[in-house]
């Protein structure tokens, strides 16, 4: 199957942000509550009875997770509840698509818009964590780029979801079952060596892991060999998923 | 307006499916140039379905489409970039004010900056929203975001205008607001295609209905010339008439009667003379609740083509 993808796609991605223009000051704040709540109960609460991890206090420890995992949430809160919004009731997408602008561009837009969203929620808790004294290295001047990388995948994972719900509701399951537990076992809260062999299976298979194995050492100043499979991972990940959303959306709205 | 071919739409056996079931069921046109057409039918006919492949929204599953001079199979883009748009259910965006609507909306067509502030100044003009151009579109009533979807799909100055049910759901005086456009589009010379589900729009904008049901057109022409057809030139209602009592009426007025149709329990005669009819009827048979005698309407050759009750 061809697809049709141009430049176009950048004026699908330019009509969401035309909108978060108006609309950012009043959504962004209460996304940072959350991130730094986590922050301070945790790394501050919890952090009192966990003497160190890794060499580092706790509270340093969950700082880089908590900027891979809010980012994650942006983005997938992005291509789930507000592009199903666009779709179904805004009837945007049937917009756009009686214009030069194909199908493909629109779902492109659409992840271009979510990663977009998420490195700059991801950037923005990494800057608060920098004032904070958390941010130990200028190598994490680079976060932001693992951050585009890793939140087109979880565009990618969420606009396959928007693709097959029936109703809005249904997200709760996507969630409940797939957002929370990588948020919870993917080395953000503690390292996954500890968990058993299945559950570390697990983690591996989750891209936040992989996010979160770049970013802590980019904040940390701490250099890795093993980075470049961390990415070479993503990078994977991003090619296998890139066609499947494109397809449902195609099924569900062009049939 | 550029040249175009006299013929802009043209269908052959056009035929669509969803999932295997059908919905247009191999149906043949032709819309020419400077033609204001419009699709009548009951709610399921499949008007929607044809104007989307028109404008290349849902895939063609039989047959053929030309738009444009264009195949609509292969050249999506190229037709999509000269046809104006304004879909059944609203989709303007809801958050941004009118004149961001249409500057938005003209950078799809890649119309340049300068043409495009050009535009929106003169469609808001048209469309009278001059005065609500910083008006968040959630804050219009329904007929002012409907004529702004209209100023929209105007914005890249197409060839032909796609209008699915412009005035659903809208007041009398809105309605004729949009008529009134409407009129002066084709005046213009633009070709429009409409669909509706109100006989008086369709009579008073096209030149030529097509009536569908059940994804196929079962009649085609001028109102005028359905009228004269279908029906003839007056209609006598009567109510409650049952069916046994329809069909023992109808025999004794045959030679007058040009067709009839029972819905419920209203009986409607067709027929040339209707006065005579009336004469005959009204001193026989005053314990009607209901008994007229009008001129024949669209309506009457929509409820004559597309009704399911006793019918010739
Ligand atoms: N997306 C869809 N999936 C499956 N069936 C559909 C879809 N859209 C329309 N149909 C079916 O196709 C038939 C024709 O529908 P269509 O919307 O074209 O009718 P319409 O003439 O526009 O009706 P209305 O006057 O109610 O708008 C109906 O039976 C409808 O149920
Ligand atoms: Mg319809």
């Amino acid at each position: 199957m061809r697809l049709e993808i141009s430049h176009r796609t950048w004026k699908v991605f330019w009509r969401n942000f035309v909108v978060f223009r108006k609309t950012w000051l009043a959504n962004i704040m209460f996304n940072f509550v959350e991130p730094l709540l986590y922050l301070g109960a945790m790394g501050l609460g919890l952090g009192a009875y966990v003497p160190s991890i890794e060499g580092l206090t706790y509270l340093q420890f969950i700082a880089p997770g908590i900027i891979a995992s809010s980012a994650m949430w942006a983005t997938a809160s992005e291509c789930t509840y507000d592009s199903f919004t666009r779709m179904h009731y805004q009837k945007i997408y049937h917009a756009l698509v009686v214009t030069p602008i194909s199908l493909e561009e629109i779902v492109l837009g659409e992840l271009l818009f979510g990663t977009f969203k998420g490195v700059l929620y991801g950037t923005v808790i990494l800057l608060v964590e920098a004032a904070l004294g958390l941010i130990l290295s200028p190598l994490s001047l680079l976060i932001p780029l693992v951050l585009a990388l890793s939140c087109f995948t979880f565009a990618e994972l969420s606009m396959i979801w928007t693709g097959l719900v029936p109703k809005i509701d249904t997200f709760s399951y996507y969630f409940t079952l797939i957002i929370t537990p990588m948020f919870l076992f993917s080395g953000v809260f503690f390292p996954v060596q500890a968990m058993p062999s299945f559950a570390r299976g697990l983690a591996f298979s989750s891209p936040l892991y992989h996010t979160v194995e770049l970013v802590r050492p980019l904040a940390l100043g701490q250099a890795t060999s093993t980075a470049w499979l961390h990415i070479l991972w993503l990078v994977g990940f991003s090619v296998l998923f890139f066609y499947p959303p494109i397809y449902l959306f195609k099924h569900r709205l062009l049939k | 307006m550029g040249v175009y071919p006299d013929i802009v739409v043209e269908a052959k056996n056009l035929v669509k499916s969803y999932n295997g079931i059908p919905a247009v069921k191999g149906i043949n046109f032709v819309i020419r140039a400077r033609e204001c057409v419009g699709f009548l039918g009951p709610n399921g006919a499949g008007k929607s379905t044809t104007v989307k492949m028109i404008y290349c929204f849902l895939p063609i599953t039989a047959g053929e489409l030309y738009v444009l001079g264009l195949d609509a199979r292969r050249h999506q883009r190229s037709i999509k970039s000269q046809v104006g748009v304004v879909a059944q259910e609203d989709n303007l965006d809801p958050e941004l004010t009118v004149k961001e609507n249409l500057l938005l909306y003209a950078s799809y067509f890649d119309l340049p900056g300068r043409v495009a502030q050009q535009r929106a100044e003169e469609l808001m003009n048209f469309i009278d929203l001059k005065d609500k151009a910083s008006t968040p579109v959630e804050e219009l009533s329904g007929g002012m975001k409907r004529r702004l979807a209209i100023a929209r799909a105007l914005l890249n100055n197409p060839k032909l205008l796609i209008l699915d049910e412009p005035t659903t759901g809208l007041d009398p005086e809105a309605r004729r607001l949009i008529w009134e456009k409407l009129c002066q589009l084709k005046e213009r010379g633009v070709t429009l295609l409409l669909t509706t589900h109100y006989m008086e729009e369709a009579a008073y904008l096209c030149d030529r209905i097509l009536i569908m049901d059940e994804g196929q057109i079962l009649a085609e022409g001028s109102p005028g010339e359905l009228v004269n057809k279908y029906i003839g030139k007056e209609v006598i209602e009567l109510a409650p008439v049952q069916e046994a009592q329809a069909e023992k009426l109808v025999a004794a007025l045959a030679s007058k009667v040009l067709g009839y149709q029972l819905v419920g329990e209203t009986l409607f005669l067709y027929s040339n003379n209707g006065r005579s009819i009336w004469q005959d009827i009204s001193g026989r048979h005053r314990y009607l609740r209901h008994q007229i005698l009008r001129p024949a309407t669209l309506e009457d050759v929509f409820l004559k083509l597309t009704g399911r009750g006793l019918t010739k």
